[in-house]
């Protein structure tokens, strides 16, 4: 076998790891594809009259499932992979690191294993969580190429926060630490256009939502799939995306290539 | 690398390491010929987990040169990995899988191949107890069993070196004896071992070599007999019935140091059955009975003791203990 092959054959090895531990430990797989429906029905039912009725059309909460189903498509992002982070720290608390360390394997594909891993867990739960939206009423303009191209986006916008989440798994001195930190993301997305206008929200705040990655994402997916203008909101959620992808990327290399050589055990 | 076993073994040269101001290994040298165990004893922090990190390609040394089996651990750290196994102190299972489920795994990253990889897995899973537990998720293994399974899966790709770090610490007598036993035969079979321990008799049950390594220092080195008669304190004990016969015995042998509380004679030997013999009929001439004797010969508590003992007794007196002494 080649070097690549090698590579691929061990991510695939550590792929099928990280698909059976979800399977092994489902209280945290259903928690996280759980609450971004717990919250969906949340928003719809509880806030939606009310926040419908801000939209300014006569439909008032069937109109705001329509607005509200991309934030919570991010909303499955952002819990999906404090998942992932858990899981990084665990390995990396755990002794198994060590003997993966000592192994002739492909030194990233402990790494590649979580993100792929990560990525069908927030496919799946956005699945899911467009099943119940649609079994509540949501409709969508959008064909099939458009459906693509708003999975394709969040796809890519998750494997950017799934490598950001891997950093902070592997810079977490603990486990706890790991599963803490990614909340700054449920916050981000919270300040941006995923559940109100950013135009409602007052000045500062509305610069500063308009100017973060949840807002051009959000904002591209739901033009995509109920035919709201995007403008350059495309390009900015594609940029965004890969700049955070790039930086993470390179940042958990480090961590991991550095960590514990450091330290004395 | 002049000798070709040696080559194929464990060669280190003044290696160096040491953390901020601290000094945690100290131009330390160490040969393990092929096939031979190393055991490289010490009291905690004497730095011998950090030898053998730096050995397995976990953490760089400051400086020293090292080869396994050829390999150089700082220009070929893959080449290395490819042929060394590695058990740690804290056990490196996974533990969301099953006992097969762990070795498959190993298998798999050694790229063994399926078939083949499927009979690794239950040769191991039978040679180490383990078949009836093979489909058993980790949480309900005992702690023997999470050792044995550590280990097994440190030899699904047939390492030829193996580090043991503290292989037995935490195990009951019996899971003890059975390590022993696996660790015996994977020598015999041709395997290069360099173990660390803290217990003596592990060391002196296993190794044909040992290393003693205090405050990162290597301070004796030989086979544990060499290392036994380096130290003086062979004696034998006789146990008297009364005073009398202890005070008569004790004119007799004026070089024996008489102990009046346990009725005990203390005489220095060598623990050979002639000088043994001679003794007995000495005694018998002078019809002085004796109730029973033990022979003491040094063992490697003495030896562990008169190498390592300098800051110890130093700590006793009130010297401040060495700072920063990592924990190995």
């Amino acid at each position: 076998m080649t070097t690549l092959a090698y590579t691929l054959s061990d991510s695939r090895v550590m792929l099928r790891r990280n698909l059976k531990h979800q399977l092994r430990y489902p209280s945290m797989t259903v928690m996280l594809i759980g609450i971004p429906i717990v919250l969906l029905l949340l928003f719809v039912y509880v806030f939606g009259g009310q926040l419908g009725a801000g939209l300014g059309t006569h439909q008032g909460r069937s109109a705001y499932l329509n607005y509200v189903v991309p934030g919570l498509l991010l909303l499955t992002v952002a819990s999906a992979i404090q998942g992932t982070s858990i899981m990084v720290a665990m390995d990396m608390t755990g002794g198994i690191i060590d003997r993966f360390r000592t192994m002739a394997i492909a030194r990233a594909s402990v790494l590649t294993g979580h993100v792929l891993g990560s990525l069908i867990q927030v496919l799946v739960a956005m699945a899911v969580l467009i099943g119940v939206a649609f079994g509540l009423g949501f409709r969508s303009s959008a064909g099939p190429l458009h459906w693509l191209a708003a999975i394709g986006t969040l796809a890519l916008f998750a494997f950017a926060l799934i490598w950001l989440a891997v950093a902070l798994g592997l810079a977490a001195k603990s486990v706890e630490t790991a599963s803490n930190t990614p909340m700054i993301l449920f916050l981000l997305l919270f300040l941006s256009s995923g559940f109100v206008a950013t135009a409602t929200m007052p000045a500062g705040l509305r610069q500063f939502a308009e100017y973060q990655p949840f807002t051009p994402v959000a904002d591209t997916v739901r033009g995509l799939l109920t035919g709201a203008p995007i403008g350059d909101h495309a390009i900015a959620a594609i940029a965004w995306s890969i700049g955070i992808a790039v930086v993470a990327y390179l940042w958990a290399i480090r961590l991991y290539n550095r960590r514990r050589a450091a330290e004395p055990q | 690398m002049t000798s070709v076993s040696a080559a194929s073994g464990i060669v280190a040269q003044d290696v160096c390491k040491s953390y901020d101001d601290h000094l945690v290994l100290d131009q330390v040298s160490l040969t393990v010929e092929e096939g031979t165990i190393l055991a490289l004893l010490g009291p905690n922090g004497a730095g011998k987990t950090t030898m053998v990190r730096i050995l397995s390609t976990l953490i760089p040394a400051d400086s020293g040169s090292m080869r396994i089996a050829g390999h150089d651990v700082v220009t070929d750290p893959d080449g290395v990995r490819a042929v060394i196994g590695v058990t740690g102190q804290f056990s490196a299972v996974d533990n969301l899988l099953t006992g097969a489920e762990n070795l498959q795994l190993m298998a798999d990253l050694r790229h063994l191949g399926r078939e083949a990889g499927r009979r690794r897995v239950a040769e191991l899973l039978e040679q180490f107890d383990l078949t009836d537990a093979a489909g058993k998720l980790l949480s309900t293994y005992s702690g023997g069993m999470r050792r044995r399974l550590d280990l097994a899966m440190t030899l699904v790709g047939r390492p030829r070196v193996i580090f043991l770090d503290e292989p037995t610490t935490g195990l009951d007598p019996r899971s003890r004896r059975t390590m022993w036993q696996i660790i015996r035969e994977l020598a015999t079979a041709g395997v290069t071992i360099l173990l660390t321990t803290q217990y003596l008799d592990e060391a002196d049950q296993l190794a044909d070599r040992i290393a003693v390594l205090d405050q990162g220092r290597i301070v004796a080195e030989g086979t544990p007999a060499e290392l036994k008669s380096r130290i003086p304190g062979g004696h034998v004990r006789l146990h008297f019935a009364d005073s009398r016969l202890l005070h008569s015995a004790s004119e007799l042998l004026p070089a024996a140091a008489p102990d009046q509380d346990q009725l005990v004679l203390q005489v220095p030997a060598d623990g050979t059955v002639d000088s043994l013999r001679d003794l007995l009929d000495e005694l018998h001439r002078a019809r002085i009975p004796v109730e029973r004797l033990t022979v003491h010969t040094p063992d490697l508590d003495d030896v562990f003791f008169a190498v390592t003992g300098s800051h110890v007794i130093a700590q006793l007196n009130g010297h401040p203990a060495p700072q920063g002494v990592p924990l190995s």
